[in-house]
């Protein structure tokens, strides 16, 4: 098992990087007070970041992409357990994969 | 005696939480593993030793920006493009971590830096899904983080020593399933029109900014339009709050 130097300090700075990112959002909020518009805009941080995160897959991908996400929309607005909304996902984007080429 | 009891009870507790965040993680987790595997593979075949491969695991911990780091691995590895490239593919935990210290009050202080360690996306998203019904305890957190992280080392090291994936994991639909999985989590944040336009800001901003703007910014500057919408729609009587 090799262990070069210069791939290690690239592992330990990819983690130093990362940890400042996962720690740095709670450092700050310590600093912020949790009331009127700040409040509301954190309120709306899971939906947004969720967002945010799908919407190149939904919407700048492909059509059998964004149908699959309607499909899996509708799903997850039934209530049905996550699980049973990732898989209606899955089959889905898959079955129009398929279909659509 | 009554102390003896109230211990039981709590770790009674805490242990069904745990086995609850474990249950809520176990599909993830069955998708991420031939990711992993994926991975690891890549990471062998750009030079890394299976040790190395999963000393980043173990260490660095997020997907996305681990594969962003075979594209740019190089021998010998640029370590400072390296660093800045992760750090601005996981630029989007800084907003993850703030809304998440809302609900870290029941979370003892000691644990905390391990709950910031294991913050990868769907972590987040299912504590912030928890965090809407019942407070958000350690044993349930770990639950959710401990497990994917075994699940991830393992099967990056499983990738790095065998050298070969299950296939491409895009022709099983699985790059698929954390979109449909975040579409999932997406549902139970929804109250009322006023998501809509959060929604629609930051859908528009982040596809607009994943067309127009190099780097993984997207996610970031899609949540940034959101919550500035949000903001902006607040109402004047809830800004007065807290007087």
């Amino acid at each position: 098992m090799e262990l070069d130097p210069i791939t290690l300090l690239a592992i330990a700075g990819m983690a130093v990087a990362t940890f400042a990112t996962r720690t740095a959002g709670f450092a700050f909020m310590r600093f912020m007070p949790l009331k009127g518009r700040m409040k509301a805009a954190l309120d709306a941080m899971p939906a947004a970041i969720l967002m945010s995160v799908i919407a190149p897959t939904v919407v700048a991908t492909g059509v059998a992409e964004t149908l699959a996400a309607v499909i899996t929309a509708g799903a997850a607005m039934l209530r049905l357990p996550l699980i049973a909304v990732v898989i209606v996902g899955i089959v889905s984007v898959v079955g129009l994969r398929i279909v659509l080429g | 005696m009554v102390e003896t009891y109230r211990t039981k009870v709590t770790n009674v507790t805490a242990r069904e939480d745990f086995r609850r965040g474990c249950l809520d993680i176990l599909p993830i987790a069955a998708v991420a593993f031939p990711i992993g595997l994926l991975w690891g593979t890549l990471a062998v075949k750009e030079g890394l030793s299976p040790l190395e491969a999963g000393l980043m695991s173990a260490s660095v911990f997020a997907g996305a920006a681990q594969f962003v780091a075979l594209d740019l691995w190089r021998t010998p590895p640029p370590w400072l493009l390296l660093s800045f490239s992760v750090f601005v593919v996981n630029i989007r935990h800084v907003l993850m971590g703030a809304s998440l210290s809302r609900h870290i009050g029941s979370i003892p202080k000691a644990l905390r830096p391990l709950v910031m360690l294991l913050m990868v996306d769907e972590v987040w998203a299912l504590a912030e899904r928890r965090a809407l019904s019942a407070p958000l305890t350690a044993a349930y957190y770990l639950g959710l983080g401990l497990p994917l992280w075994v699940n991830w080392l393992v099967s990056t090291l499983i990738g790095a020593v065998l050298g070969r994936a299950l296939g491409d994991p895009h022709a099983y639909g699985l790059d698929f399933a954390f979109s449909a999985l975040f579409i999932a989590i997406l549902a139970s944040f929804w109250k009322g029109p006023r998501t809509g336009a959060v929604l629609a800001a930051s859908g528009l901003a982040a596809a607009l900014a994943k067309l127009l703007v190099p780097g993984a910014w997207y996610i970031a500057l899609g949540g940034i339009a959101g919550v500035s919408v949000a903001a902006l729609l607040a109402q004047p009587e809830v800004e007065a709050d807290g007087a």
